[in-house]
């Protein structure tokens, strides 16, 4: 090979790898460490310059009900959003992964929603909430029910949260699914029908076993987006009434960015940065390299 | 035979069902933006009751367009995306090559060191981020918008991919015609990867387009306001909004996006489920 000395390889391969590795650092792994360091000092202000307080916002923070109520809140907006999303998903799969009529436009009805930007589902969601007006309020007085204001209860929130999100996210989670189940033998189903075996027996012993890879992918994905995802926050409800429906992300911007207190916000960026190292622990657990590098 | 005959008899039945409810979902599913369309197209009393035969306008489209400026919103849009995903390409591919056909000290830390970023998005980051941008007065630019996005620990990951299944005889035997690293480079492996660009593309075009709470952190005027954050700054409930208004400038927001959808359907599909090969 052509100016190839061993030695040059190192210097080939690292040049290569500069524009990408300037970025990275920049944007990642310098901001990550900074985050760090900034979550033991104080804010400054005007009069007072910012001061290493140890762990002085830790204790502010394990302190702060706000945090407590976020974080329980985030626990929450997991526990609703995934499982459901996931089983929604996994029907959906199962729905259009055989031949049927109008597949080609299942399949684009339940993966549309996936391609929208949050913001713009969530100005379409305002007004299915609104009271009084808002369709899901019309419908139920249709049927004889009085409306509710379901974006302004603090019981009802974080329920109407959950249940936009879901509608959004279970089609991406089908492709997957479609994807793990066009890869399952075929030779499967035609034996259990030979057998008589009924299609809820069939599923539940073959079928869901063989998605557990798949289903191992999707979970770690679903739990991250409802660490990451926040924007229909900003149009829905603002993380109210009484930070009924705020998120961890959302409660980081709202404190560095309108409370202006970015060492605070520091320090729950370093609770949102552990969950999600111990969540990619927790892939690189669960995954084995052949699901990895297929 | 005629136990197989029920059989047969009871997977035909359980299928028909399952047809039809699967077009319910679907109807379910697609009915808000079914409501969107509606609403958009209506005059605003027709906004919240359905009558068949409502008359069809298309004032709410003007009247949005006169509220806010979409068309400059929808070109801020249209420059980051470019812009972002040209850079992405570059800066991903050179990282990925680095990584695929070099051998070099240090290479499988860099190469955890990349992949930290699937986890860590920068928007997680947002305060440091934003101080490293307001250090570079990139605040309020649609550069500052994209830099943090340009290395793409998903997109060199991708690619690195590919171009480990790239048989290196083809690489061998383009280094006997006389090409170099980057010949080598731009005439087998890159041509050889089209479907993965493809892929990578359509994923990064439809995440930038609909990505919200950095854009909205960074940007502050008119000229770097992208679509998302337009239309996050114009629904504000408070102003006593005119929904079929809201639904025109949500449309006009999705419509590109949703045309490109239409047409590369397929492709789209299928390109999302690449990018869960990560």
């Amino acid at each position: 090979m052509r100016s190839s000395s061993p030695g040059m390889r190192h210097v080939y391969g690292w040049l290569l790898l500069t524009p990408a590795a300037i970025l990275l650092i920049a944007f990642t792994h310098y901001p990550t460490i900074a985050t760090l360091i900034d979550s033991f000092f104080s804010k400054s202000s005007a009069i007072r310059p910012s001061r290493f307080i140890g762990a002085g916002n830790y204790e502010a923070m394990l302190e702060d009900p706000i945090f407590w109520k976020v974080l329980f809140n985030n626990l929450w907006f997991a526990l609703g959003t995934i499982p459901t999303s996931v089983a929604i998903a996994i029907v959906m799969a199962l729905l259009v992964n055989r031949s049927l009529p109008g597949q080609g436009f299942l399949r684009m009805a339940y993966f549309t929603p996936t391609i929208l930007p949050m913001i713009a589902v969530a100005n379409i969601w305002l007004f299915f909430y609104t009271p009084e007006i808002g369709l899901i309020d019309q419908i139920l007085q249709g049927l004889g029910f009085s409306g509710h204001n379901w974006l302004g209860d603090p019981d009802t929130v974080l329920g109407a949260v959950i249940v936009m999100t879901v509608w959004k996210e279970a089609g991406f989670f089908m492709i997957f699914y479609l994807a793990a189940l066009q890869h399952l033998p075929k030779e499967l189903e035609e034996a259990a029908k030979l057998e008589g075996a009924s299609r809820w027996y069939f599923f539940w012993r073959v079928t869901f076993p063989l998605l557990m890879p798949t289903t191992l992918f999707v979970l770690i994905n679903a739990v991250l987006n409802s660490f990451k995802l926040v924007d229909h926050l900003f149009v829905l409800t603002k993380g109210g009434p009484d930070n009924a429906s705020n998120l961890l992300l959302y409660y980081i911007y709202e404190n560095a960015f309108s409370y202006f207190d970015p060492n605070y916000a520091s320090t729950l960026t370093v609770v949102l940065l552990a969950l999600l190292a111990i969540l990619a622990l927790l892939q690189f657990f669960l995954f084995d390299r052949r699901i990895h590098y297929r | 035979m005629t136990e197989q005959l029920r059989l047969q008899k009871y997977w035909t039945y359980s299928i028909r069902l399952e047809t039809l409810g699967a077009w319910l979902l679907a109807l379910i599913w697609i009915s808000p933006l079914l409501y969107a369309f509606w609403a958009a197209f209506h005059p605003s009393e027709y906004a919240v009751n359905f009558e068949l035969f409502a008359p069809i306008t298309l004032n709410n489209f003007g009247e949005a367009l006169s509220q806010a400026p979409f068309l400059q919103y929808g070109l801020n849009t249209f420059v980051l995306v470019t812009m972002l995903l040209a850079s992405q390409m570059v800066i991903c591919t050179l990282a990925a090559y680095a990584f695929s056909r070099y051998q070099f000290a240090g290479q499988n830390i860099a190469f955890s060191l990349v992949l930290v970023q699937l986890m860590i998005t920068p928007e997680i980051l947002i305060v440091e981020n934003y101080s490293t941008l307001a250090d570079l007065s990139l605040v309020d630019t649609i550069t500052g918008i994209g830099l943090p996005y340009m290395a793409s620990a998903f997109g060199i990951f991708l690619l690195r991919q590919t171009f480990k299944s790239t048989p290196k005889e083809l690489e061998e035997a383009a280094r006997l015609e006389g090409c170099g690293m980057f010949g080598v480079l731009l005439r087998v492996y890159v041509p050889l990867a089209k479907p993965t660009y493809l892929a990578y593309g359509l994923v990064s075009i439809s995440h930038h387009w609909n990505n919200f709470l950095w854009p909205l952190i960074v940007s502050n005027s008119v000229e770097t306001r992208p679509l998302t954050v337009g239309l996050g700054v114009f629904g504000a409930p408070e102003s006593g909004v005119d929904w079929s208004i809201v639904s025109a400038a949500t449309l006009l927001s999705v419509a590109p996006l949703m045309i490109a959808f239409l047409l590369f359907q397929r492709q789209f599909i299928q390109s999302f489920m690449h990018s869960g090969i990560k």
